[in-house]
Parts: structure tokens; C-alpha cells; sequence
């Protein structure tokens, strides 16, 4: 074991001086192999955190939300709404929501009005830290809206949403009732939409299909609907990415197979001398091995440590506008680190084997014919 | 002088990479302890508020609550209208919701 331990050092010693001898190419191929795995892992790290971080988010959401269309677009509910759902098994609660956009000219910002499920008192306003900060408003300011008829309304700050919530939080406001009905002309009896809970989330999509055969205007959104699609969003996104990244990955793929496939002469001739001098076969395909498991184990394992720190230690500065989004509130907010083990696995079987792999074969071919031969090459 | 091998330090560099990487695993679970109560503060203030979307993409109405919005939600303004804002670019149009409804074909939405 200790002889076969003996030899392998040497191998790699010796793997070492010939890299060595070549320093500027083998750096540069290291930095920028270093480099690929270092973006790829970022935007796979960067996407799941993302994507579990919506999940576990909205894991609360309303597990059916219903919205009523006209002409094919969310109109409101009317007053005999809620009551002509009437009793439908399962459903545990049903409750008018009162929501909806108010664009602010001062900073060209959209909020999300809404009247909570708690008591917010008349003229007094709850907003989100993203918008606190933007329009440095504190508890206790006031603060003046016009509303979409032309009347102006000035409102206290009661309280800012606590900065922690930010990620879904940044830009609401919320206010009483009877304020938001008076902002926003809202006629009396009317609702934005329905949040209905059910008491079994397995019965959701039977409560939801019950609902549009009942009120055939009705669009039921179930929360699973949600979840999937901030999944697929994000997906999405990776996607873009991905594949704007597309043709620096065929960039590396040509620089690596010509790299790894194609021997240079001066190689050939230092397999030609290490078989003329006693060489086997074997002990120049070890060698080689060496070589490419070393560099590319060192690349992944440079590119996925900077990738880790970039994304949950540096909040992703560098890809933070693509795959999260841009606004004029941008809610500001630290992703909770969740690592996928099998996406690891798959990056590093994606980067590590291959080039290992294809240092093998041309100097299997290599190795494998005559010395002479190879030297005269 | 017992002269150093360059395989010991060239597996001495990879051994202290191979640390850092497992390193990373058992960071990631500290920093996921640590920010676990503000995942549950917003995750209760969504729940308390029956929030469905996350305030991502706030520049317009379609896309700060994709999960509610319209399908055709690029053409939402006006029929032909094209997309204002940069986030409609790099946002999918929902394909998929509603397909196991029933409704599905019956009413184009």
C-alpha cells in the first residue's frame, strides 16, 4: 500500500514540474474554469435559495382565492356575492378582501393598498419599510396622497412594517376600511376579491372546480397555483440566465476539449522521452489523470467556495437585478442559505468529470503507439 | 534539509479546499438558524395578511402579483400593447394554472 502510495506522489510530482513548466496557460485555463463554475454555482445556489424562500413565504397564503371576471379581466365582487357561494363542504372561512395599486408621482413607485385583517384606525396608514425609506416617512409623519377622483388625503403614520418582513412587505400600505373605500371610490359592498380557507389543503382543487361550476364568472387561484408559479418563475429566470451564459460555457467546452484533446508537440515529445526512458503506458495515463483531476477538482472547488460567499455572504451582488428584479422600492433582504445536494452533485459531475475524462483519451492514444513515432510526430 | 514534495502541498491546498467546501454546508445551516426568525416573521405577516405574492417586481400591476394577475398579462393595458417594463421580459406567462380545472377550455380566460 505504501509503495503504491510512493508511486502516485511521484506521479503527481512529477505532474506538478510538467505544469509547471507551462505556468502562464495552466493558470489561465485554472482562473477561467475556476471562473465558470464559480458563475454556474452562483446561479444555481442563488435560484433555489429563491425558490425555497417564496415557498416558505407563501407556505400562509389563502389556499383558494377567488376573483370574479368580466370581459376576461379581475373585476370587482359585487355585494351578493360572497353570499350566493353559500355553504360548500370544507370551506372553513370565506372573507372579502379589499386590495388594490395606488401610483404614487413623488417617486414613481406603485403600492399595494390593502385593509387588514386587524383594525387599523381612520386616517391612520401602516406602510412597508421600502416605502417608509423611500419617502423617509417615520411613525408618527404624515403623509398626503391624491387619490385616482383628484381629492387630496392626508394620512398619520401609525407604524412601519418591521424591516425583517421586507420581501413581502416592501410596499404596502395598509389602512382602514372605510379609508380605502373613500380613497379609492370603492363602491359600498364591494370587494377586491374572496380568500377562502379550507380545512383540508388536499380538498382545495375540489372546493376550487365546486366554485367555478357554481359561479361560472369566477377564477379560483389555489395556493399550490402560487407556490408552482413562483417555482416556475424562477425557473424561468435560472433559465435566462443560463442561457445567456450559454455561449461562454461553449467557450470553455472548445478552450477545455482543445486544451485536454489536443496534445501540443512539445507534449508528445515528453511522452515519446518518458516511454523511451521506461516508461508504461499506464504510468503516463496516471500521470495525465493527475493532471486533469487536480485541475479541474481545484477549479470546481475554487468557483463553488466564491460562488457560496458571493451569494449568502455578499447577497449576490453581481446577479441580484436578473434574477430577483428591479424596481423603484426594491425590497432589500438577506436569502436564507438552502443548499440542494443533488444540484451539487450534478455541477460537479457537469465540470470535474468530463475534463478529467477528456485529458484521457489522446494521451491514451499517445502513450499507446511507439516512442520513436511519437517523437518524430 | 528534508525538501518539501510539491504533492504534499499541492494536496495540502486541496485537502484545505475540500474543508472549506464542507465548511460552506455547515455555515449555510448557522446562517439558516440564525435568519430563521425573519423567514417566520414574514412568512407570519403573509399569512396574517393572506399575502399571495412577494414585493419583487412592483412596477406594475401584472407583475407585482403575477400569482393574481390577468393571463395575458404582456398585452394587459390594451390589446397589442407591448410590454412597458423590463420585468415582463424576464417573467413567463402562467401556462399552466388552471389545467386541471374543469373550466379550462370552456371559458378562455
Amino acid at each position: 500500500m505504501n509503495s503504491w502510495i510512493e508511486k502516485q506522489r511521484s506521479l503527481i510530482d512529477f505532474t506538478l514540474a510538467s505544469l509547471a513548466r507551462r505556468k502562464t496557460r495552466n493558470l489561465g485555463l485554472l482562473t477561467v474554469y475556476a471562473a465558470l463554475v464559480f458563475v454556474l454555482a452562483s446561479v444555481m445556489l442563488f435560484t433555489h435559495a429563491l425558490r425555497q424562500e417564496a415557498a416558505a413565504v407563501l407556505a400562509g397564503a389563502p389556499e383558494v382565492i377567488l376573483q370574479r371576471m368580466v370581459a376576461g379581466r379581475h373585476d370587482l365582487i359585487p355585494p351578493d356575492y360572497l353570499d350566493s357561494i353559500g355553504r360548500i363542504r370544507g370551506v372553513q372561512q370565506k372573507q372579502g378582501r379589499l386590495w388594490g395599486y395606488y401610483y404614487d408621482p413623488v417617486i414613481k413607485a406603485n403600492y399595494t393598498f390593502m385593509v387588514p385583517g386587524y383594525t387599523v384606525s381612520d386616517g391612520a396608514l401602516v406602510i412597508g419599510p421600502a416605502l417608509a425609506r423611500a419617502r423617509e416617512l417615520t411613525a408618527g409623519s404624515a403623509v398626503s396622497f391624491r387619490s385616482y377622483s383628484g381629492q387630496l388625503f392626508t394620512f398619520k403614520i401609525a407604524a412601519v412594517l418591521p424591516q425583517r418582513s421586507e420581501l413581502a412587505s416592501a410596499d404596502l400600505v395598509l389602512l382602514s376600511e372605510h379609508d380605502f373605500r373613500a380613497f379609492f371610490a370603492y363602491p359600498a359592498g364591494h370587494y377586491t376579491d374572496i380568500a377562502l380557507s379550507v380545512a383540508n389543503p388536499n380538498e382545495a382543487r375540489t372546493v376550487a372546480a365546486k366554485l367555478a361550476s357554481a359561479l361560472s364568472d369566477s377564477r379560483p387561484i389555489l395556493r399550490e397555483e402560487i407556490l408552482r408559479s413562483y417555482a416556475s418563475l424562477f425557473d424561468w429566470r435560472e433559465g435566462i440566465v443560463l442561457t445567456v451564459l450559454s455561449g461562454t460555457l461553449f467557450a470553455f467546452a472548445i478552450l477545455a476539449w482543445d486544451k485536454a484533446a489536443g496534445l501540443s508537440a512539445e507534449e508528445k515529445r515528453e511522452i515519446g522521452i518518458l516511454k523511451a526512458i521506461g516508461w508504461e503506458t499506464g504510468d503516463v495515463i496516471k500521470m495525465k489523470f493527475w493532471e486533469g483531476a487536480m485541475i479541474s477538482l481545484a477549479a470546481f472547488l475554487i468557483g463553488y467556495i466564491a460562488a457560496y460567499l458571493h451569494v449568502f455572504r455578499f447577497d449576490a451582488g453581481l446577479f441580484e437585478p436578473v434574477l430577483k428584479g428591479w424596481a423603484v422600492l426594491y425590497p432589500r433582504f438577506s436569502l436564507t442559505p438552502v443548499i440542494d445536494g443533488v444540484s451539487v452533485l450534478t455541477l460537479f459531475f457537469f465540470t470535474v468529470i468530463p475534463y478529467t475524462a477528456a485529458v484521457l483519451v489522446p494521451i491514451w492514444r499517445a502513450a499507446t503507439t511507439d516512442p520513436d513515432a511519437v517523437m518524430r510526430a | 534539509m528534508k525538501t518539501l514534495h510539491p504533492s504534499t502541498l499541492a494536496l495540502a491546498a486541496l485537502t484545505i479546499a475540500m474543508a472549506l467546501f464542507c465548511l460552506s454546508f455547515i455555515d449555510a445551516a448557522l446562517l439558516a438558524r440564525s435568519r430563521a426568525a425573519e423567514r417566520a416573521e414574514t412568512a407570519g405577516l403573509a399569512a396574517g395578511l393572506g399575502l399571495a405574492d412577494l414585493a419583487l417586481f412592483n412596477e406594475a400591476r401584472y407583475t407585482r402579483h403575477p400569482a393574481q394577475a390577468d393571463l395575458h398579462s404582456a398585452f394587459q393595458d390594451h390589446p397589442l400593447a407591448f410590454d412597458h417594463f423590463p420585468t415582463g421580459s424576464l417573467m413567463p406567462p402562467r401556462t399552466y394554472a388552471y389545467e386541471l380545472l374543469d373550466r379550462k377550455t370552456a371559458q378562455p380566460d
